[in-house]
């Protein structure tokens, strides 16, 4: 078989590959493009019933990438870029700080879709990402130096510990790529993929651990996941009153226990 | 070891759209045909359904259906004095993989060259001098094969295809609603014009008050049910949104999967292999004639496919990547201009302009791949380039392909990028903006090219392609000129305030652009200044055939994959008609 067996009803319980509480992520059983054993194929369309290549959710609870004082940094990280006012939800209530944890735990943060043989000499801005690291290994490597850093020019502080104006100076050093630094990790790249992995813990779907109950999409008017909008095509300057959807369904619904 | 095995007619290397068509042709004249693909098999219900396709993160961001490059990447660089070094991750363009390949996960986006186009160098020689096409360094010429050549095919593939649209051109006679500028058509679109939703249709009713010609998007994301020649059926388009970057879960994107492979797969002299992966085309010692090709299964075995014609028909760059490591023409210098293979490497020279509204809600969410409206009168040669100091051109594009989040929030000119700021303006600007896409055209230039990397290799060793690429003065001053148009359309439709996102140089690799790669196998009308003649047949080794847009000798302002497909069912009739009976030139050098 080319792809695991996930039917449609373990699918919908949440449960498809590791369910347990606390356990490890879905890990790389999920990727279509992986592919499996050759095959040959003659005189039909090959289908399989069962086999639908269904998305590789966030499971479990807890913490299973970031350590405690990680996280707390990693969390103050976020807090900053998208942060919480009555206008919409920050990334922290969002859950972005579990989503990052279950992508770098998982084949993301072992760079699957990522070349990284050698040689490895830094390279012009257009040729961009060029490190020996992962992402997982970045984002280690980079909250260390980001602590070492901050202890070296706030007092001996923690970034997370840091007031409000304190962080954003911190980030937009690193955004601008102002603050060298060390420990082999490139500031600008980094923050170029903390805020892109920031965004998209905001606003993809729930099942990956992010976009709490919806709240990004209904902040910007977003309907999820729906798959028919033909009768709206038409109806030009109308707000389209259906409320955000996911892969499982609405806020509000509840699994079934089998 | 590796195990020899039946010889065959012939072997299609990659099966996306040029391998489906060209393995349709063949087996329908009785040859028996084997498509070795290094991806996947892929089918709708299994790896895009309704139920799941809806996926932003896990199509576009995590790549799911896109050539992982972690075990085969190509290395990038602008300029011959820099080192070049690996793509390690995808960005500019996204590399398909798989059954159907980027086929699966394009927009559906079918358009025709204009027949001007095809003389990019004759045309613009005649009337703006010789130095148009040869200025700074460029490297333009003419394709050797002419619109009316090609007509009857592009027909054939909006056919199969069932392509959305309104012809501007009837058999010569210009038709009110569509493209005025086009070439002649034979026929009216198998399918009428998709429904506008609000963005684009305020960007027509602007265009229009500025005197412009705006039409409604060719497009292979249909209007309505359709069943095509080969007796596959495709429903209606529902507008989801999901369609650039993702597979349709709804067999309304016209695909290999949805028009050609219900069709091809049924034949007994078909065979498909996956998780194979072409290493070699075999030359006989004096290599004038291909013998088959060497290949490598995902469980490591190797096998040697005998075969009397060798079909390149995998993307652009393993086309001319598989050509360079078998030896097959010469390479390409770009110090002496010398050799054929890997020469006028081109791309697509893209731009946008962003339109914010108050008081309109436009739901970008409603959207197709090729949802748009848009105006040609700034394309090509459809305009008097005197005194512009560039030739070529972009249409623009009043276009609404989805609202996904990640990708495609607006913010206007000054936003930061996060904080409150940001939040902020995506919160109010979501609804109410849409973007332009103004999408030139990309001439070719002595300095870029394709070749192979001295240092970095692929997972079975071989050396990876080594693009060198960049944008030139041309291509920097019309991406200008045409996006200072675009804005005046977007003026013209009474926003709160615009964005211009000019395209400056040089070429990244991030972020994306588009995945519109051409050249380096190109064609010509002799030996001297091209790798394939006009039927894709390789000058050298005739019983080789490189589909595809490595054949363009620079690369229009339109989509690519209509062409692609005309010159596939241009070449598949020449074979038809004369190879396979007397195999050998179909053009003397």
């Amino acid at each position: 078989m080319a792809k695991p067996t996930v039917d449609r009803r373990h699918f919908l319980l949440g449960g498809a590959v590791v369910g347990a509480a606390g356990g490890v992520v879905a890990a790389t059983l999920h990727d279509g493009e992986l592919g499996g054993p050759p095959q040959t194929f003659s005189g039909s369309v090959p289908w399989a019933e069962g086999a639908a290549d269904s998305p590789p959710g966030a499971s479990g609870s807890g913490y299973v990438f970031f350590n405690a004082a990680e996280l707390a940094v990693v969390t103050a990280l976020v807090d900053r870029l998208i942060p919480h006012d009555a206008v919409g939800p920050g990334a922290v209530e969002a859950g972005v700080p579990f989503f990052l944890d279950r992508q770098l735990a998982g084949p993301f943060g072992q760079g699957q879709h990522y070349f990284l043989g050698g040689p490895w000499p830094k390279g012009t801005p257009q040729q961009g990402y060029q490190s020996r690291f992962s992402p997982a290994q970045l984002y280690r490597a980079a909250i260390a130096a980001i602590e070492t850093y901050v202890g070296a020019n706030f007092n001996g502080a923690s970034f997370d510990h840091l007031g409000e104006a304190d962080r954003d100076k911190v980030l937009k050093g690193l955004e601008s790529g102002d603050i060298a630094l060390g420990g082999g990790v490139d500031s600008k790249m980094f923050f170029a993929m903390l805020l892109q992995n920031t965004k998209e813990g905001y606003f993809s779907d729930p099942i990956y651990g992010g976009n709490k109950d919806m709240g990004a999409w209904k902040m910007i008017g977003f309907p999820g996941a729906h798959y028919d909008y033909k009768e709206w095509v038409g109806r030009h300057g109308e707000r389209v009153p259906i409320g955000p959807v996911g892969f499982k369904g609405r806020p509000g619904w509840t699994e079934r226990q089998s | 070891m590796t195990t020899t095995l039946k010889p065959v007619d012939a072997v299609l290397v990659g099966f996306g759209w040029t391998g489906a068509i060209m393995g349709q042709q063949l087996c329908d004249e009785g040859l028996s045909v084997v498509a070795l693909e290094r991806g996947p098999w892929r089918d709708t219900a299994t790896d895009f359904a309704t139920t799941f396709a809806q996926d932003e993160l896990r199509y576009m961001w995590r790549q799911h259906l896109f050539q992982n490059v972690s075990y085969d990447t190509l290395t990038i660089r602008n300029n011959t004095a820099q080192e070049a070094l690996p793509m390690r991750h995808l960005g500019s363009f996204l590399l398909g993989t798989g059954v159907g390949s980027g086929g699966v996960h394009w927009n559906g986006q079918i358009w025709r060259f204009l027949p001007s186009d095809f003389q990019a160098r004759s045309h613009n020689q005649q009337r703006y001098g010789k130095k148009a096409v040869s200025d700074h360094d460029l490297t333009v010429q003419d394709w050797g094969v002419t619109y009316d050549e090609l007509e009857p095919h592009y027909d054939t593939f909006d056919r199969i295809c069932g392509t959305s649209g309104k012809a501007g051109n009837l058999r010569g006679q210009i038709q009110p609603g569509g493209n005025p500028f086009e070439g002649a058509r034979s026929s009216e679109y198998p399918t009428p014009p998709m429904a506008q939703t609000y963005a684009p249709t305020l960007f027509g009713e602007a265009a229009a008050r500025l005197g412009r010609h705006p039409f409604p998007h060719p497009t292979g994301n249909l209007s309505q049910p359709y069943v095509n020649p080969l007796g596959a059926q495709m429903g209606a388009c529902t507008y989801c949104g999901f369609c650039e970057k993702f597979g349709c879960g709804n067999y309304s994107k016209a695909s290999p999967q949805t028009t050609i492979l219900p069709y091809l797969m049924a034949k007994p002299n078909f065979t498909l292999r996956t998780e194979c992966e072409v290493l070699k085309v075999e030359l006989t010692p004096d290599r004038k004639r291909a013998t088959g090709v060497t290949y490598v299964n995902s469980a490591g075995e190797e096998f040697f496919q005998p075969a009397e014609m060798v079909i390149l028909s995998a993307y652009v760059l393993q086309n001319v990547r598989l050509m360079l490591l078998s030896g097959i023409g010469q390479p390409y210098d770009p110090a002496t201009g010398q050799g054929q293979v890997g020469r006028n490497y081109a791309y697509q020279t893209m731009s946008s302009v962003n339109v914010f509204f108050d008081d309109k809600i436009l739901n970008p969410f409603i959207g197709a791949g090729a949802l748009a409206t848009v105006i040609d009168d700034y394309n090509g040669d459809n305009f008097d380039h005197t005194g512009l100091g560039f030739i070529g051109g972009a249409y623009i594009a009043g276009m609404v392909t989805g609202g996904r989040p990640i990708e495609m929030i607006y913010t206007p000119q000054g936003t930061p990028a996060w904080g409150l700021e940001w939040k902020h303006a995506a919160a109010r600007n979501y609804l109410k903006s849409f973007s332009i896409s103004v999408h030139g055209s990309c001439m070719s230039h002595r300095g870029n090219s394709l070749d192979l990397d001295p240092t970095y290799r692929d997972v079975h060793g071989r050396p990876m392609l080594r693009m060198t690429f960049d944008f030139t003065d041309n291509e920097l001053k019309m991406s200008n000129y045409v996006t200072d148009r675009a804005a005046e359309v977007a003026r013209a439709m009474n926003p709160r305030e615009i964005k211009l996102n000019r395209r400056a140089g040089p070429w990244s690799v991030t972020p994306y652009q588009t995945t519109h790669n051409t050249g380096g196998a190109i064609m010509g009308d002799h030996p001297g200044n091209s790798v394939v003649n006009k039927f894709l047949q390789v000058w050298d080794v005739p019983n080789v055939f490189s589909l595809g847009a490595g054949a363009f000798p620079q690369n229009a302002g339109y989509n690519p994959t209509g062409t692609v497909a005309a010159l596939t069912y241009h070449a598949a009739a020449a074979i038809k008609a004369h190879y396979l009976k007397a195999p050998g030139a179909l053009v003397q050098a």
